[in-house]
């Protein structure tokens, strides 16, 4: 089966607080981490898990610059077969239907069975998934938290819906997941691991690579524009304690008294 | 101004509390609007909702086809395709039918599409002006959504509060006729019950909730000796079912569980809406966090900015000789 997972960076939450800008119209850029956009790995792993069961190559993708070829890597550390960087400057600005225009110019040009994606980037729209499946007619399933291959065919997927609840499918390939956390361990990734694909040859494909019109993706295509980042007032928010550790001990000992927390 | 439609989701013959909520959404962006209900389903049950529906909705639309008596957002979304005329904008709750149906819609319907929007601001010219959230909540953004060519909104639950109005007194209409036959490459089979967990948190009047802040599978025990002190149970948010250092029974939000303690003690949880979702009955929260920018502190009652891994330990010695000292 031939596998693509469709990628991202992005600035890693775990690592940073995320600040506004002293402009106050983007977040702070300056010395964040960036990582894989945590629910890929999910989708990585999977692709290798199934690519292990029913042969098969899984191929990483990703639209953006230079700077992006690091994640390529990191998953082709995980164990991914090759990865391919999607760069050009018309491509810059563009939102979740123009990536979306990008990845399926892409798939038509090569042939795959599988197309995973994260569920959900830290800034971004759990969109791009669906999109492709749309552009390309693929069937499409979102939230996707177990796949079960049941033929060359069709898969069984199961959907996280509410409650813990899980919707099982059979879904025709060639199809489009998204992927949910929790659907697998990812694998550990050493820097053994990492120095081993620092020097493989990461392919790029621009615009015209692709056959993608300039006016159909970047910010001329883009009918979704993010205009500012802010900091919205809520309410009064928390009390915040402070004091000693042991003061605020005390008045939290008091406080859940008073609440009924302890008895 | 476009017309606005909200698309109905509904389970055992009941409208699910977004379809208020999408009502008030929609006058937002016009505040004369009156937002045209769309609804699938089949027999009794989506007889039952269009009634309802009629109250808050001036009219709706029905559109009956056995193919969708589960709700499949793959045969949904051609429906949809052959009603919503074009120019329409459609909202829909960010849950996880509409993060399945809502990005292909758009697609199909060639219009923008923006997700899980929590403000509206209102229209300029053929910019709607609607707040998301980004990093997990941490930062909100302003975003304008072009729909000269129509939009596929989804509106997240919760987040516009139905206005009381006068009954709409509205019309069923019935466009089951337009639709025809349904198929598509995705077939429902069925619905897996979660299976119930050691301890049912949500029989519990104090929870102490643990997220990714408690760091490693080891490091549990420590809400667990508090727990033990306080007669509460051990909850936890989806990173820590994620990793599999609880299982699932023990995750609140919108995928987990449902909970309604008097007191929530939220340690090293950030406080995402999905998680927040899972919480009800307005309890007492305290949150602990060593990110002050953490979203839990503004929904919290009382918050303290420090590690968890240090505090709980203290606190669990101090009101156990609490509890020593008053016997």
């Amino acid at each position: 089966m031939e596998i693509l997972v469709c990628v991202r960076r992005v600035p890693d939450t775990s690592e940073n607080e995320i600040q506004l800008n002293s402009a106050g119209n983007d977040i702070e850029r300056d010395d964040l981490v960036y990582s894989v956009n945590e629910p890929d790995n999910y989708a990585v792993e999977e692709a290798l898990q199934i690519a292990a069961k029913a042969g098969g190559n899984v191929t990483v993708v990703t639209v953006g610059g230079d700077d992006d070829e690091e994640v390529l890597r990191r998953e082709m550390a995980m164990g991914a077969n090759q990865g391919v960087l999607l760069s050009d400057k018309v491509f810059d600005g563009s939102d979740g239907k123009g990536i979306a225009t990008i990845l399926k110019a892409f798939v038509q040009k090569n042939k795959y069975d599988l197309i995973l994606t994260g569920i959900q980037a830290e800034d971004g729209g759990a969109q791009v998934g669906g999109m492709l499946a749309a552009l390309l007619d693929y069937p499409f399933a979102s939230l996707v938290n177990s796949i079960e291959i049941l033929d060359g065919k069709k898969l069984k997927v199961g959907r996280e819906i509410e409650g813990g609840n899980r919707e099982m499918n059979e879904i025709d390939l060639p199809c489009v997941l998204s992927i949910q956390t929790g659907i697998n361990e990812p694998r550990y990734v050493g820097m053994r691991g990492i120095r081993q694909v620092a020097s493989v040859e990461i392919p790029t494909c621009g615009a015209s690579d692709l056959g993608v019109a300039a006016g159909t993706v970047g910010e001329a295509g883009a009918k979704v524009k993010r205009t500012d980042y802010f900091v919205p007032a809520f309410g009064k928010g928390a009390e915040i304690l402070q004091g000693s550790q042991e003061e605020i001990i005390d008045k939290l000992i008091e406080l859940m008294k008073a609440k009924g927390g302890m008895n | 101004m476009a017309r606005i439609f909200a698309y109905i989701v509904h389970k055992g013959g009941i409208a699910d509390d977004s379809a208020a909520e999408l009502v008030a959404a929609a006058r937002k962006i016009d505040s004369a609007a009156t937002p045209t209900a769309v609804i699938t389903g089949w027999g009794a049950d989506l007889d039952a909702v269009c009634e309802t529906l009629r109250a808050s909705y001036s009219e709706v639309w029905k559109i009956a086809n056995e193919a969708p008596a589960y709700p499949n957002a793959e045969l949904i979304r051609q429906a949809l395709v052959k009603v919503v005329p074009s120019g329409g904008i459609v909202l829909v709750p960010h849950a996880h039918f509409g993060i399945d149906l809502s990005p292909g819609l758009s697609i199909k319907l060639n219009s923008a599409y923006v997700s899980d929007v929590l403000g509206i601001d209102g229209i300029d010219g053929d910019w709607l002006k609607v707040v998301r959230q980004e990093f997990g909540g941490q930062v909100s953004a302003h975003v304008r959504c072009d729909v000269s060519s129509g939009a596929v909104i989804n509106i997240r639950p919760g987040a516009f509060k139905p206005q009381d109005g006068t009954p709409a007194n509205g019309v069923v209409v019935d466009k089951s006729a337009e639709v025809g036959t349904l198929a598509a490459g995705r077939r429902y089979l069925e619905t897996v019950v979660a299976e119930a967990g050691d301890v049912d948190i949500t029989k519990h009047a104090v929870l102490v909730s643990v997220g990714r802040g408690i760091q490693e599978k080891d490091n549990i025990a420590i809400a667990e000796e508090l727990a033990d002190v306080l007669g509460a149970a051990v909850s936890c948010s989806r990173p820590v079912v994620d990793a599999k250092w609880l299982p699932k029974s023990r995750q609140v939000g919108s995928s987990g569980q449902t909970v309604k303690p008097k007191v929530y003690m939220a340690c090293g949880i950030s406080g995402s809406f999905q998680h927040l979702a899972g919480l009800k009955g307005n309890p007492f929260i305290v949150a602990i966090n060593k990110n002050p920018k953490a979203p839990i502190f503004q929904v919290a009652e009382v918050g303290i900015v420090t590690d968890m891994l240090e505090f709980l330990p203290e606190l669990t010695n101090k009101i156990r000789e609490a509890k020593g000292a008053a016997v």
